[in-house]
């Protein structure tokens, strides 16, 4: 179940390094293995589609298009990166897309025009978010309701609030200060003319997730998704952990509702369908539906593989229209694949060949894929 | 820090809610046709695209662009043009009576200011002792809660009257059928059924004269060859691909490529489909057929740092203050919100025993560059999902009714 996760010099590795090797090869096949997961082919299909892209539009090799591109997929890849932190531990949000409409409409309602209302405005939706994640996750963990159930009813609940307060029409945008935040960058880069904001965030995001999983607890939520008995058994607090996981998709989603009203504006119909291309993201980017199994930064990656899909689609001329159905098509066929494919690359079990009585001190030997 | 724009609303915002909740609703899903807030045409809703389209239609409708309303214009939302008349000396009535108003939504800016005037003109009416109070059903986008309301008002309802806003030309036939069958009066407004049981069915010219205004205004400012994208919010709804029906057979004639693209009235798909397209060439026009969302359209040229298109939008004031901010050359066709003022009126005449039009058909004109600024003025102040030609000037509670939405 393990797999090529530490550096050899983490500590574990050092004591586990007789008995188990903490990579099957060097650093070439370790990166040859890692492609052939679905996790790790993610990221030769996004470079396959980009370069088909360019192939049929030369303006998008231009690095501000690109930077710009990356700019606007930002909020969904965040999104992604939040779904995945549920799904590996085992669950679903369907409530993001609803929890991105709450926060676009508390954005215009609270901050309205005043510059001075912006970080009071940003702190209640940081709040309001975590506290969506925290009932949706003390549901699902405590009051034992299906998360699938949980967070169908928090997306309900939620745009019911939202048809409620804004009767389902827009009101108004937030100050542009706020806006430049999903709107604006950096400007002056060379090469780039413009680093938006939108990447930046997403850069910070993307390294904490990366980081968060190598921390114990991204070790444990992965094993959460993988073997909840026997983390149980372990005593670990499986509730907590799958909790935190649930306040941190809501944050994402928020951070996702931040930058797109920057981008497009205040509208109640923003975010939505974002629940599914998440999942659909997620799962394109090798990350197993039922949890234990993949890495963060894949999700990002089939973030950028779908628009890239989508992207290209246009460019060919084929209506937006069939967009679900590729979607739709994509879950079932990276479900289908993911599925042969892990099993696949599985290490054999007889490298730690005796069970080792004494338990490795960290869980990073367990059942983790890392990220990378 | 300039004006802010703010709202990219949406004429259209029901699509988008539906959406959201067709994510997950038990209801079924009913066809699109509610998505729009604001259509008129009245032919079947049919489910092919091509019978969306209607030679014959067209031509009315070109037609009633220049025709002459019978009416003061001042008073547009009494204004119509002559043909058959219901007789009504049999509602004739005394006292006030009540009406019952089986809503489609309120789900879209446009339907939201048009009923806070329809709200408003009540109460003129209430004062004036024609009508005693008037019974409200929100049907939220929904079919089905809406043949209920319609049925709830018929049973149970002691209504006088009926005022009905369909959700969908098909499915609501039935439904108003039998409250024509109870022989009070029955008054249907902005979407049309596939029956003439009714007293009166007021609406605007409809969707191919909006077609043809905006893709004749972009025509005439655009070169052969140019490059439209044509922003729509979503396909099926019949009024909405009249629209898209008749500009597209306008930008064919001119030689104009249009592309068209389904929106859902999303701001982020707006604007990432208007940026794949600048992206991928040169952009000379941007048509929609609802103004919902068209702030996000300009700001993708604005991020872009390329010139403003050749547009048209809507009345709505968000479109109306972008435009002004940039100087673009644009026109905001008008989906003539007033006649949410109509059917009250229409019912007091009927209480009177005056004849109403049977076929009720108010003028439809587009706002144009030079009565911009008169209508930003006479508007000051309103949010950004209000309607310029929202008609309720001189009614009680102007401004703040609108304004304090």
């Amino acid at each position: 179940m393990s797999a090529p996760a530490t550096t050899p010099t983490g500590e574990g590795a050092r004591r586990a390094t007789p008995t188990v090797p903490a990579h099957s090869g060097g650093l070439g096949r370790r990166i040859s293995v890692g492609l052939v997961t679905p996790g790790g082919a993610v990221f030769v299909l996004v470079a396959l589609l980009l370069v088909a892209i360019m192939l049929t539009n030369p303006n998008f090799t231009d690095p501000g298009a690109l930077i710009r591109f990356v700019g606007r997929t930002a909020p969904i890849a965040i999104a992604a990166m939040g779904q995945f932190y549920v799904i590996v531990s085992g669950e679903f949000d369907l409530s993001m897309a609803a929890v991105i409409a709450t926060q676009v409409v508390i954005a215009g309602n609270v901050i309205g025009l005043e510059d001075s209302r912006i970080l009071p405005g940003l702190v209640l939706m940081l709040v309001v978010g975590a506290a969506i994640g925290l009932v949706n996750g003390l549901a699902t963990t405590l009051l034992r309701v299906p998360s699938f159930i949980v967070t169908l009813g928090m997306m309900l609940a939620l745009t019911g609030l939202v048809r409620y307060v804004t009767g389902g029409a827009a009101t108004g945008n937030p100050t542009e200060t706020f806006r430049d935040i999903g709107r604006s960058g950096i400007e002056g880069i060379p090469v780039l003319e413009i680093l938006p904001w939108s990447v930046v965030v997403l850069a910070v995001v993307a390294a904490a997730s990366a980081w968060l999983m190598r921390r114990p607890f991204g070790r444990t939520l992965v094993a959460a998704g993988d073997n909840p008995d026997a983390l149980a058994h372990a005593g670990a607090s499986l509730w907590w952990v799958k909790t935190r996981a649930f306040v941190l998709s809501s944050l994402s989603a928020t951070l996702a509702g931040i930058l797109l009203v920057g981008y497009a504006g205040v509208h109640p119909s923003v975010g939505a369908g974002y629940e599914f291309t998440a999942i659909t993201a997620v799962v394109l980017g090798g990350v197993v539906l039922g949890g234990g199994r993949g890495w963060v930064l894949s999700a990002a990656a089939g973030a950028f593989a779908l628009e890239l899909l989508f992207l290209l689609l246009t460019a060919l001329g084929v209506e937006a229209t069939w967009r679900d159905t590729v979607q739709g098509l994509i879950i079932i066929a990276a479900v289908a694949l993911a599925a042969r494919t892990w099993s696949g690359v599985r290490r054999p079990r007889a490298a730690p060949s005796e069970p080792t009585p004494e338990p490795t001190p960290e869980p990073t030997q367990s059942t983790t894929e890392g990220d990378r | 820090m300039r004006i802010t724009h703010r709202a990219v609303k949406g004429a259209l915002a029901t699509a988008a809610t539906v959406v959201l909740l067709a994510g997950c609703s038990t209801d079924s899903i009913e066809e699109p046709t509610e998505a729009s807030g604001d259509d008129a045409a009245q032919e079947a809703g049919s489910e092919e695209q091509s019978e969306f389209f209607s030679a014959e239609d067209l031509a009315t409708q070109d037609e009633q662009r220049s025709a002459t309303f019978e009416g003061d214009e001042a008073t547009p939302w009494l204004q119509y043009l002559d043909g058959e008349m219901t007789d009504t000396s049999q509602y004739a009535a005394n006292g006030a009576q009540k009406a019952c108003f089986a809503n489609a939504s309120i789900s879209n800016p446009w339907r939201q200011t048009g009923f806070i005037t329809m709200q408003q003109q009540l109460e003129v009416l209430v004062d004036e002792g024609v009508i005693s109070e008037m019974e409200v059903r929100d049907a939220q986008d929904t079919d089905e809660t809406q043949i209920a309301d319609i049925d709830y008002f018929i049973d149970e309802g002691n209504c006088d009257a009926f005022v009905i806003s369909p959700n969908s030309t098909a499915a609501m036939t039935p439904a108003v059928e039998r409250a024509c069958e109870t022989g009070k009066p029955v008054v249907v407004f902005d979407r049309g059924v596939e029956t003439d049981c009714a007293t009166t069915f007021i609406h605007p010219i409809g969707g191919y004269a909006w077609g043809l205004d905006t893709a004749e205004f972009l025509s005439e400012n655009l070169e052969e060859g140019d490059r439209v994208i044509a922003l729509r919010i979503l396909p099926g709804v019949d009024v909405l691909e009249t629209r898209w029906a008749a500009a597209e057979q306008v930008f064919s004639e001119n030689g104009i490529e249009a592309e068209d693209f389904f929106t859902e009235a999303d701001p982020t798909r707006i604007k990432q489909i208007v940026t794949d397209a600048i992206n991928s060439g040169e952009v000379d026009g941007i048509w929609m057929d609802a103004g919902d969302g068209a702030v996000a359209a300009v700001e993708a040229f604005e991020d872009a740092g390329v010139d403003y298109p050749v547009m048209t939008g809507e009345d709505e004031m968000s479109f109306l203050r972008k435009w002004e901010e940039t100087g673009m050359t644009a026109l905001a066709p008008v989906y003539s919100n007033f006649q949410w003022r109509t059917p009250l009126l229409a019912l007091e005449r009927i209480f009177a025993g005056e004849e109403v039009p049977k076929e009720w058909v108010l003028p439809q004109t587009p706002i144009t560059e030079d009565e911009r600024a008169g209508f930003l003025e006479a508007n000051e102040g309103m949010p950004d999902g209000h309607y310029a030609k929202f008609g309720g000037e001189d009614l009680p509670g102007f401004p703040d009714a609108w304004m304090d939405r």
